[in-house]
């Protein structure tokens, strides 16, 4: 396997992974969010 | 400033302008800024580059749009502040004068004031780097006022857009730069083109194309914008 | 609803993993460049991904303008910023492409330049909609899509005719491809935008909360201090 082949897949799933961590951790903070309202309610 | 319902639109462009145009020649403010920044940048790239006369030739277009470019950007920043200050846009906003009128008020000043700087700032560009055109000097003033309203009618948008966001300075730059690329391309190449004598036709009517398209958005998405909620 | 999103994403990782085993292991392997050119199929792929969200993106914009929808808004949003990941990647795997194949990391070329150019634009949306926070933000956001997609003909052309007077470092594409890199092309094509669909979906939902709580927490600021009293 050529090395410039799985450094170039290896970037692309890392960029997707990266952006898709960005979302999950969004996610986490909305869901605490949340409680918060629900708490203070 | 007081416009009456029965002014025509061109009568409100011309009193907004005429308003501006005074304003300016009491204060001084805008030129004197772009003069100053664009003498600097004049001065830095003669310090960095240090070229000879045929080497010159082939950067000055990139130098000398650069330079009025950064120059410009100061120039846009302020074209609504005044407006802000004293509550004049909101007057403007609920008032029946169409939102166009202001728009190219604004826009027409920033061409004059550009184009004062490029007048003022050319002789010494062509002491500085000692330049002597090839080709034909006059399609350079073509390209000049082309290239100028190219920038100053996205600009004058794109002030306008970002005095909504927080720290409105800093974003005009980064919306205007992005969509003026294909512009200041034709704009840098045009003029070194004619600096060294090859056609340019090509670049000029890229640019005229670009200022007839992007000419029309602005007029047609201007009221969307002073009006957004 | 509810279900669906599962599913999609079984369906979606399945054939990520086929496209890749066929990307590897079926499509034959290419005579110049060897296995390099095995980039071409998560390359070319995102790049027409990219093209087809920022396509969305306008359309978007354009429905919003038109009817005030905020989802519409919402999809213009998603499809911007999952378009600019797409675009990243193209501009990352690109030079790790060139490097071997022309041996150098970055060109001036037409479709790397223009490729850059867009990206440029579509952050300068993203900072946007990062640096206004109020009402109007949909409705500027919306206008400023309008003038990237303006722009991005005379990006390609500006860079064409940039490109044919300068001599070309590159030797673009062209010619014919074999029918099974054609096909394995295709599939991973599907593959990716099933997972581009994907993300912009959780995406949107995600965007969909947040607003919601925002609302949430503007209706309890009003309640509070009612209640301190």
């Amino acid at each position: 396997m050529n090395r410039y082949l799985i450094a170039a897949y290896a970037a692309t799933w890392i960029i997707h992974i990266a952006y898709l961590a960005t979302l999950v951790s969004r996610y986490a903070r909305l869901r605490r969010e949340i409680e918060d309202l629900k708490k203070s309610r | 400033m007081i416009v009456a319902r029965e002014q025509p639109p061109s009568g409100i462009t011309r009193a907004s302008l005429w308003k501006d145009l005074r304003l300016e020649w009491r204060s001084k403010d805008a030129i004197n800024s772009m003069l100053f920044f664009s003498l600097l940048v004049v001065v830095v790239f003669s310090f960095s580059f240090d070229p000879n006369a045929e080497e010159s030739r082939a950067i000055a277009g990139g130098l000398i749009w650069v330079a009025f470019l950064f120059a410009a950007v100061v120039a846009l920043n302020q074209t609504w502040a005044r407006e802000i200050r004293n509550q004049v846009l909101d007057a403007y906003r609920v008032s029946p004068a169409p939102a166009n009128s202001l728009f190219l008020a604004k826009a027409i000043g920033n061409f004059i004031f550009v184009s004062v700087l490029e007048t003022l700032m050319t002789p010494l560009f062509v002491l500085f780097y000692q330049l002597r055109p090839l080709g034909p000097a006059w399609q350079l003033l073509l390209v000049a006022a082309l290239g100028t309203w190219a920038l100053v009618v996205n600009g004058t948008f794109f002030a306008a857009m970002s005095l909504r966001t927080r720290s409105r300075e800093i974003m005009l730059p980064l919306l205007l730069f992005p969509i003026s690329i294909p512009a200041l391309l034709a704009m840098v190449q045009a003029t070194t083109n004619i600096l060294t004598g090859e056609g340019a036709r090509v670049w000029i009517a890229l640019l005229l194309s670009y200022d007839l398209v992007f000419t029309s958005a602005c007029l047609l998405l201007f009221e969307v914008v002073l009006n957004a909620e | 609803m509810k279900k669906a999103f599962p599913i999609l994403g079984v369906v979606t990782a399945l054939l990520l993993t086929y496209a890749l085993y066929q990307a590897l292991v079926v499509a034959p392997t290419e005579q110049t460049m060897g296995d390099v050119q095995r980039i071409f199929y998560y390359h070319v792929p995102s790049a027409w991904t990219a093209f087809i969200l920022f396509t969305i993106n306008l359309i978007a914009s354009l429905v919003y303008l038109a009817t005030r929808k905020p989802d519409a808004d919402i999809v213009a949003l998603v499809t911007a910023e999952v378009g600019v990941v797409f675009c990243t990647i193209v501009l990352v795997t690109g030079p790790v492409w060139a490097r071997p194949v022309w041996g150098i990391w970055w060109t001036w070329d037409m479709r790397l330049t223009s490729t850059l150019v867009l990206w440029l634009i579509y952050v300068s949306y993203l900072v946007l909609r990062r640096f206004s926070s109020g009402g109007e933000t949909p409705m500027l956001a919306a206008a400023l899509s309008i003038f990237g997609a303006l722009c991005v003909p005379f990006v390609y052309f500006s860079i064409w005719f940039f490109r044919t007077q300068h001599p070309q470092p590159v030797i673009g594409g062209g010619g014919s491809i074999d029918p099974r890199m054609l096909h394995v092309l295709l599939i991973n094509w599907l593959a990716f935008s099933c997972f581009a669909f994907l993300i912009c979906w959780s995406r949107y939902r995600l965007e969909k909360i947040q607003r919601e709580v925002e609302q949430a927490h503007a209706m309890q600021s009003l309640i509070t201090p009612r209640r301190d009293r």
